[in-house]
């Protein structure tokens, strides 16, 4: 089965030496964990992974002499960053998931009841599987350039070959639950050695110049006993008061929908037990259940998927033209010097570190947008983030100008003026009367047509759109939209532009609002439209709690800004007038210049009493299917009608533009595995297996 | 101004142990560089009064400056040590006498006035490196026979020695390594070569981590009948064999000069006084010569005769070299002051890094023997030169004629 399950594993071997230290009387069994590639492919255990640690253990009990201790590290950069986890989407049964549980359980724990003290000497990134192998020794060392972190609660897994057991048990429950819960939430936070150290991660932390040799010197100094480890006792009375904040947690970042965050939980709840004989067997055993039913789950295998799009697909964009056919862009010009354009100038002098040269209709906008870059900048280096020379070297390449001649040595024109058709057509054509003909003209259009912004050009090829997203600095979606007559050299332009402004780029069609504000908009036009029909604003606003998304509608809705989203509302039911309704509710919002439906918490704005005054309310239920249905019959069109490649571009953008959460697996997988895909378009997005249990 | 010459000393010495060079070598996968920062760190851990930003140069010899032993090597290794910027280095190459070079360059500076303390090693991974590697000698050395073919073959100059001097016969080259590899296997098991050692984490993608504690290249059980068999490979019938010379090997060393009032102000300890030092050329075909020159010269410019040196520590590239040595000033074979600890014969000499080795053995001796004022470290050199340091022993308790 195992060779089945994971054939592809890269096995990371486990290669016993017995070294002798200096001081020392016998010898140390040193393991070293290796997968055998640099440190771009990081060790990870698999079945063969825990078979040769096994075989190494093995190793070291048949050694006569006895040696004084064990100690484990990884190669170069390295200790081990987990379970391989290439080998679930194989997983059919919960035997074949409760084996790989309980595998790693029983070789990890023969280093917690080695008959000699065990250390590990945490060299470089502990995460999940390998920090849990860590925490089964006696002793830890970990060098200053290392960091450890438990990222399975964001995976929608727990960690399970002893983190939740013996984690609290050695730090406290409350920076167990920081470690467990919090960071793997935020965005999987990681911590630095240092750090690691200060929590009681670790015992000692060395200079990553010389980590091993201090690391086996301070371990024969313990040996001796000239080396004492003092660590605080674990309060047990904190454990309630640590539960109820993970809680929180959980259900501010998650709304309780993530099956692997509160299952996380209650395995620290209960740890409170110890870590020692038979409650960390109850633990472990505990933690065998909890893995089996989480690598048993669709949620599971959704945030599995989710998990390689963003770090693969978004990686090798699907479609991009050869990346050698892109132009060097040595200066960018930006129309514009509103907010969003002044956003874009910061992202692109920080990035690309090119003149940046700002234009807009007069002295004082031009100043203004050049001084707001100028300010981010000063604040960025108040921060300790820019070096003063840094600082001088990307403040002297914002520039700004009242005439656009000063784009004539430009390689890339980006546009953030207005959005209106011609207001746009008309800079871009004036763009095009002091630029070179190879100069790229890109636009940030949020839902206008780019070919018909192109059409009047004398070289439309080279004009393309790069859809951000607000905030600008923080999202990571590109939506790089190639119009009709874009040709590759301006498209892999695009797409090199964009990785170098740490982007993650998806290829759309030049189609009405591309993709995530075509989804967002259908899915809040049926919460107004709801609204409108007199579905109250307070169940509509929780309607779709049970997803787990990162923001209500009404709070979606405030971040767009009421007049940005009815501009989009508008064009989409202009492009698509059956599905997409102009809410009543959002034009009275937009004329009453109200930034949100509410007034306080949970108080509609007396202002906008009777926007939900319908005589047709929807129950929440039938508002969230109402909303799913959207969702699914939108995607199968936009399929159809060959707006990305594939499903699993509009899951990519939905989860880094919409920050939807990974166990949604963007939203096809939740669409599918709720059965409203096949349903509402008689067929899956994805196959079984893909994002979901297998068949 | 007026400037009155400083007094420098030696105040620490410390090493790698040394390796085999090659893929089986227990450095085969670790980077000279690395070598070099495990030293540097040793001897700043060594030393805790030393505060960094008081190290005014850092000076590394290598002989073959490219890869892992270029860049700068003396710079860049006190960077990756963890020195303050602050902290300037350099690289240095006088062949095998490299290490020995930096520290009489930056000694000389520190007895000028320009350094308070220095920090002088040297390394060769001669795995990563092998003798000779990217070499492009002009051709005008042969045609204009500037110097003879056999001059840049190390092991063929040894010969043309045993060809000078006939009575330094192959037997006696054999008896001089033998009984280097016993002084040495001796002192190790005294426990008076070890406590200099910096263990180095060896990495091994085959095998995992090790540590490195001891010399590779020694060979204990050095029999006679043993080197009278092994193959003479510069020359059909020869003398030189691989049990009469040093090995190809890999390591480094560094060890920690200042001005001695420096030294006192600091806290650090006086391990050697620098008496003088020399350096001279003599035909490159028969390199192995050089250090009696170098000796007469270090020796005449400090008032010193030979008798006066009661250690020797003698760089053994070759047993026929230092026989040579031992037989111009009238010095017995077996001397008891020549190499007491054994010589680079048993320890192995990674070209540039091995003048601070002598150095470092030569310091730890006068701890031990405060009977002795003066000793002496001394190495041939490629391409025809010897250099010779003489250094006065701190704890010397006899009195001042």
């Amino acid at each position: 089965m195992r060779d089945a399950l994971f054939a592809d594993e890269v096995v990371t071997h486990a290669c016993v030496r017995f070294v002798r230290v200096p001081g020392l009387a016998g010898e140390i069994a040193l393991i070293t964990i290796d997968n055998g590639h640099d440190h771009t492919r990081p060790s990870t255990f698999g079945p063969g992974g825990l078979a040769s640690l096994d075989a190494a253990l093995d190793e070291v009990a048949a050694h006569t002499p006895a040696p004084a201790a064990i100690a484990v590290t990884g190669k170069p950069f390295v200790f081990a960053v987990g379970a391989d986890l290439s080998g679930v989407p194989a997983i059919t049964s919960a035997d074949q998931a409760r084996e790989i549980a309980e595998a790693g359980h029983r070789v990890f724990r023969r280093l917690k009841d080695a008959a000699v003290p065990t250390f590990a000497f945490v060299n470089g990134a502990a995460l999940g599987g390998g920090l849990e192998l860590a925490l089964h020794c006696s002793y830890r060392t970990i060098s200053g350039g290392a960091f450890v972190a438990f990222p399975e609660v964001f995976l929608g897994l727990v960690p399970g070959w002893g983190g939740t057991q013996l984690l609290p048990n050695l730090i406290g429950i409350d920076g167990a639950v920081s470690v467990i819960v919090e960071n793997a939430l935020a965005q999987n936070k990681t911590t630095p050695g240092p750090r690691a150290a200060e929590l009681g991660i670790a015992d000692a932390v060395f200079e990553p110049a010389d980590f091993l040799e201090r690391s086996l010197e301070w371990a024969a100094g313990v040996l001796r006993g000239d080396v004492v480890v003092r660590r605080p006792e674990v309060d047990r009375l904190a454990w309630d008061d640590a539960l109820a904040r993970a809680r929180q947690i959980v259900q501010a970042r998650t709304r309780n929908a993530s099956p692997g965050a509160l299952r996380a939980v209650e395995l620290l709840d209960l740890a409170r037990a110890g870590a020692e004989g038979d409650a960390f067997t109850a633990g472990t055993t505990a933690e065998d259940d909890a893995l089996t039913d989480l690598l048993m789950s669709d949620e599971l295998r959704a945030g599995l998927y989710s998990f390689d799009l963003v770090n693969r697909r978004a990686k090798r964009p699907a479609g991009a033209p050869d990346r050698m056919l892109a132009r060097q862009v040595t200066k960018v010009g930006v129309v514009g010097a509103g907010l969003m354009a002044s956003q874009l100038a910061l992202l692109l002098v920080r990035r690309l570190e090119v003149p940046v040269v700002l234009t807009d209709v007069d002295q004082v906008r031009v100043d203004k947008g050049v001084g707001y870059v100028h300010g981010e900048l000063d604040e960025l280096a108040g921060r300790g983030r820019l070096s003063p020379d840094r600082l001088n070297r990307l403040k002297r390449l914002v520039t700004g100008s009242l005439d656009k001649a000063a784009f004539a040595d430009a390689d890339l024109v980006l546009e953030a003026v207005f959005e209106e058709l011609s207001v746009k057509q008309q800079v871009l054509a004036e763009v095009e009367a002091v630029v070179s003909a190879e100069c790229v003209l890109a636009t940030n259009t949020s839902a206008l047509s780019v070919t018909e912004m192109a059409a009047e050009l004398q070289h439309p090829e080279r004009v393309v759109g790069l859809h951000f997203f607000n905030p600008v600095a923080v999202l990571p979606l590109l939506e790089v939209v190639r119009a009709e007559r874009t040709d590759d050299a301006t498209l892999a332009t695009a797409f090199a532009v964009g990785k170098a402004l740490a982007k993650s780029c998806v290829l759309v069609a030049d189609a009405p609002a591309f993709v995530v504000n075509r989804l967002l908009t259908r899915f809040l036009g049926e919460v107004t439209a709801a609204v409108d029909a007199g579905t109250p604003v307070v169940v509509a606003e929780r309607a779709l709690e049970p997803l787990g998304l990162p923001m209500t509608p009404f709070e979606l809705l405030s971040l767009v800004g009421p007049p940005v989203a009815l501009h989009v509302a508008e064009r989409m039911h202009e492009a698509f007038p059956d599905r997409f309704a102009v809410g009543a509710g959002l034009r009275r919002m937009v004329e009453l210049g109200k930034a949100s439906v509410f007034s306080g918490p949970g108080v509609v704005d007396p202002d906008l009493a009777g926007i939900d005054a319908g005589d047709s309310p929807l129950t929440a239920e039938e508002l969230r299917d109402r909303a799913e249905r959207a969702l699914a019959q939108e995607i199968r069109l936009m399929l159809d009608e060959g707006v990305v490649q594939a499903v699993q571009d509009i899951d990519l953008c939905i989860l880094l533009g919409a920050g939807w959460p990974f166990w949604l697996g963007g939203i096809s997988a939740y669409l599918d595995r709720a059965g409203v895909s096949e349903a509402v378009t008689g067929q899956r997005f994805l196959p079984k297996g893909v994002a979901s249990l297998p068949a | 101004m007026s400037r009155s010459l400083r007094e420098v000393v030696f105040v620490d010495g410390v090493r790698t142990p040394f390796g085999k060079a090659g893929p089986k070598g227990i450095y085969a996968e670790t980077r000279a560089d690395d070598l070099v920062v495990r030293c540097i760190r040793e001897l700043m851990r060594r030393n805790p009064s030393l505060p960094a930003d008081r190290v005014d140069e850092v000076a590394i010899a290598a002989t073959t400056q490219i890869g892992d032993q270029g860049l700068t090597i003396g710079r860049t290794a006190a960077l990756l040590a963890g020195l303050p910027r602050s902290v300037p280095g350099y690289a240095i190459d006088r062949m095998c006498a490299g290490a020995m070079t930096a520290v009489t360059t930056t000694a000389s500076g520190i007895a000028f006035g320009a350094y308070d303390v220095a920090i002088a090693g040297g390394v060769e991974h001669m795995g990563h490196h092998p003798m000779g590697e990217g070499v492009d000698p002009n051709p005008r050395f042969v045609s204009e026979k500037i110097v003879d073919s056999s001059a840049l073959v190390m092991g063929a100059t040894a010969e043309n020695l045993h060809d000078r001097f006939p009575h330094l016969t192959k037997e006696r080259a054999d008896a001089f390594a033998l009984a280097s590899q016993q002084k040495y296997a001796t002192a190790v098991a005294a426990g008076q070569i070890g406590p200099e050692l910096v263990p180095v984490a060896t990495r091994s993608t085959e095998h995992g981590w090790g540590l490195a504690t001891v010399d590779e290249p020694p060979r204990p059980d050095t029999t006679l009948d043993g080197l009278a068999s092994l193959k003479t490979p510069f020359r059909p019938h020869g003398s030189v064999t691989a049990g009469n010379a040093a090995g190809l090997n890999d390591g480094a060393t560094g060890c920690l000069l200042a001005a001695e009032d420096v030294a006192r102000e600091l806290g650090l300890t006086i391990g050697m006084r620098l008496v003088g030092y020399g350096f001279a050329g003599v035909e490159p075909e028969v390199m192995g010569v050089g250090p009696i020159p170098s000796t007469e010269k270090a020796l005449a410019r400090t008032g010193l005769s030979i008798e006066d040196i009661g250690l020797f520590e003698l760089n053994e590239a070759f047993a026929v070299q230092v026989l040579a040595f031992l037989d111009h000033f009238g010095i017995a074979d077996d001397d008891g002051r020549v190499n007491p600890w054994g010589g680079a014969i048993a320890v192995g000499h990674p070209l540039a890094s091995s003048g601070v080795r002598l150095m470092t053995q030569l310091s730890r001796q006068f701890a031990e023997r405060p009977d002795i004022r003066y000793g002496l470290t001394a190495m041939c050199i490629g391409i025809g030169m010897g250099g010779t340091v003489t250094w006065e022993n701190p704890n010397w308790e006899g009195v001042e004629k």
